[in-house]
């Protein structure tokens, strides 16, 4: 009874302590993106987008072509005709042609490598920026999730231009904002807006990917290592309670 | 068969015998395991130590392996440890391990602690045992801490940025003092690598003598058990105490079931969760340190966030810095400040319940606001909080003696 009344009084207690409000940084709940990293298929289609349209600017620099071959189940001659538009050979890794001068001239700054988008955004505000482009009052472009960021829409061909319409928010100190509502699109693209966020979904999922080349094997095989391990911890219990027979 | 069998045995134990003549192993082993007399009433709370011990060895063993591939310069750090996540053979699994393995060393050291506090381990006769073990943990606290510059993120420069500057805010020495500490005017490669050079062995040498004396101090005494009554005043004609068994192998055993169980869970974060949801690998360390960009929200590791929040909820650096200092150095006088004649929670009444529960709470809580931005209200929480975490140990100074407290019973109980 006294145990007892032990337990309820620290569960009470530390009740408080379980509610956490910590706000992710950057604002704002993401969308899920839906992005599956074992989904063979759509990190393929990923990886083609992502040579075609981003791998011009922006490098991979700690990903192999060989190692990307083995990995979404490619051989060597679909990797080097899809995928590698440098002269790059195929155990080398995922750079770019362009000369960093030259960059910085044109955008500002060196585009970021991206081996490690994936794990430092996550899957959901890749997906969320790649849908986030728009064409603002100045007719350049814009993104909701990286304000005023140099990149240009690359694949706005794909998902055509849109536009945001505002709507008047006040805060908590009572000053009124324009706020970006929703989108419309002004000009169509290629594709429709379903298969445009495939296309966002794929990209990001080949990101998430290359962040982490190993996540594919791990969760495998620690499938196999929580198996054995559950069987030695049974068979040491047996031991245990065996040895311990006599103590009373 | 049997013949050959027997031979092969008396052959061992004429080995043993002329080892034993020069080096004495067996006296060693009986000593400290198959003589070494433990309380039979050990629950849940009595795994952490040997436990904190295998995950040293993980951390020891993960650590050298590293080591081998990793550069500690800072033009290649960033680049190594991706070398090693993705070219190096099984390198992802050696990183995931020092990674899971630096949260785990704190999640069991934590409640290694706790148990201190549930049963009273380290009132008289164990007080030194309690201080090694303090000053074990605060070796950690630095080893996890020169650890963390290493991958050379955003999170290790910026970090190391926040932490070194807190030297800065003593008076008078406090500038030269960062200034020794990095070697540079700012975090570079020198200070990296002097880091480095501290982590791989400076601070591991100094963990592993402190371990030992605090081993030799649990064997002189030994282990206290969940009721805090002496087992060695109740003994049978042989002089064993009627409450102990041979802690091999009955611990022994009892322990490698509970080393099975901890790799269960050690596994899972391994294999299927690794960044902890950026508890464990935060996310922002995966973007190379940038001397140039101040990431939008410093914070430490999880572990270290208790006491980031008490230097947060002070106003003052100096005094913050002090605070903070103080809501550990607190913890080295524990044993003389739990006057209690009393060990155990079972025994010490309701007033010390409570006290705990709410030190528990104000502890956890603090962690959780120590990673939160730190909104006006968020401050002032770690405010009462922090007052709280100081009040366990004042109070505990002055009721401890005065407080009325169950009666002990003769033998343990369960």
């Amino acid at each position: 009874m006294n145990k007892f009344a032990t337990y309820v009084l620290f569960a009470v207690l530390l009740l408080p302590a379980a509610s956490v409000s910590v706000s992710a940084a950057g604002g704002g709940a993401l969308e899920h993106s839906g992005v599956n990293v074992n989904d063979t298929a759509s990190l393929q289609r990923g990886a083609k987008w992502y040579a075609n349209y981003c791998l011009s600017c922006h490098s991979i620099s700690y990903m192999r072509y060989n190692r990307l071959a083995d990995d979404l189940d490619l051989s060597e001659d679909m990797v080097m005709q899809n995928l590698v538009f440098s002269n790059a050979k195929f155990g080398e890794t995922m750079d770019i042609a362009m000369d960093p001068e030259q960059a910085k001239k044109w955008f500002g700054k060196t585009p970021p490598d991206l081996s490690l988008i994936g794990r430092s955004r996550g899957a959901d505000w890749l997906y969320a920026y790649l849908r986030g482009f728009y064409q603002d009052e100045t007719g350049g472009w814009n993104n909701t999730h990286l304000p005023n960021a140099s990149m240009p829409h690359v694949l706005w061909r794909l998902q055509g231009i849109q536009t945001p319409m505002y709507r008047q928010e006040t805060d908590e100190a009572g000053y009124t904002h324009e706020v970006i509502d929703h989108f419309v699109v002004t000009t169509p693209g290629t594709q429709s807006a379903e298969e445009y966020d495939e296309t966002a979904r794929d990209i990001a999922a080949f990101l998430t990917y290359a962040g982490e080349p190993a996540q594919l094997k791990r969760k495998g095989i620690g499938v196999w290592v929580v198996i054995f391990l559950a069987f030695f911890t049974f068979i040491a219990y047996l031991l245990k309670a065996e040895y311990w027979r006599d103590v009373h | 068969m049997a013949k050959s069998t027997s031979s092969i045995s008396r052959g061992a134990t004429a080995l043993l015998s002329w080892v034993d003549d020069r080096l004495p192993v067996s006296k060693f082993w009986n000593a400290t395991m198959t003589g070494y007399m433990a309380p039979k009433n050990f629950n849940f709370w009595y795994y952490l130590g040997s436990l904190a011990l295998l995950v040293l060895v993980i951390q020891i063993f993960s650590g050298i392996l590293l080591a081998m591939h990793y550069k500690p310069s800072a033009a290649e750090a960033f680049a190594s440890v991706e070398y090693i996540m993705r070219d190096v053979e099984w390198g992802w699994l050696i990183r995931y391990m020092h990674t899971t393995g630096a949260s785990f060393f704190f999640i069991v050291i934590y409640l290694h602690m706790f148990r201190s506090l549930l049963y009273g381990s380290h009132k008289a006769p164990r007080e030194l045992l309690w201080v090694f073990g303090m000053f074990i943990y605060v070796a950690l606290m630095a080893e996890a801490f020169l650890g963390y510059i290493l991958p050379w993120g955003q999170m290790s420069y910026w970090g190391a940025q926040v932490i070194i500057n807190l030297f800065g805010a003593l008076p008078g020495i406090g500038e030269p003092l960062t200034q020794w500490i990095r070697g540079d005017y700012f975090i570079s490669d020198a200070t990296l690598n002097r880091f480095f050079a501290l982590h791989v062995i400076a601070v591991p040498l100094a963990l592993l003598g402190l371990i030992l004396l605090h081993l030799v101090a649990l064997r002189e005494n030994g282990s206290n058990n969940p009721d805090g009554i002496d087992i060695k005043k109740n003994k049978d004609e042989d002089g064993n105490p009627k409450d102990g068994i041979p802690f091999h192998p009955y611990y022994t055993v009892k322990d490698i079931f509970g080393v099975g169980f901890f790799l269960i869970l050690f596994s899972f974060v391994l294999f299927f969760w690794p960044e902890a949801g950026g508890l464990f690998l935060e996310h922002d360390n995966f973007i190379p340190a940038d001397p140039l960009v101040t990431p939008e929200h410093i914070k430490p590791v999880w572990y270290f966030t208790p006491f980031y929040a008490i230097l947060k909820a002070v106003p003052d650096k100096l005094l913050g810095v002090l605070t903070m200092g103080a809501s550990v150095g607190v913890l080295f006088l524990l044993p003389w400040l739990d006057r209690s004649p009393v060990r155990s929670i079972r025994y010490k009444g309701l007033w010390y319940k409570i006290l705990l529960a709410l030190f528990t709470i104000a502890f956890i809580r603090l962690g959780l606001l120590g990673m939160a931005e730190g909104t006006p209200a968020q401050t002032w929480e770690m405010r009462v909080w922090t007052l709280v975490y100081f009040m366990f140990f004042v109070l505990l100074f002055f009721i401890s003696p005065k407080a009325k407290t169950k009666p002990e019973p003769e033998r343990v109980t369960h």
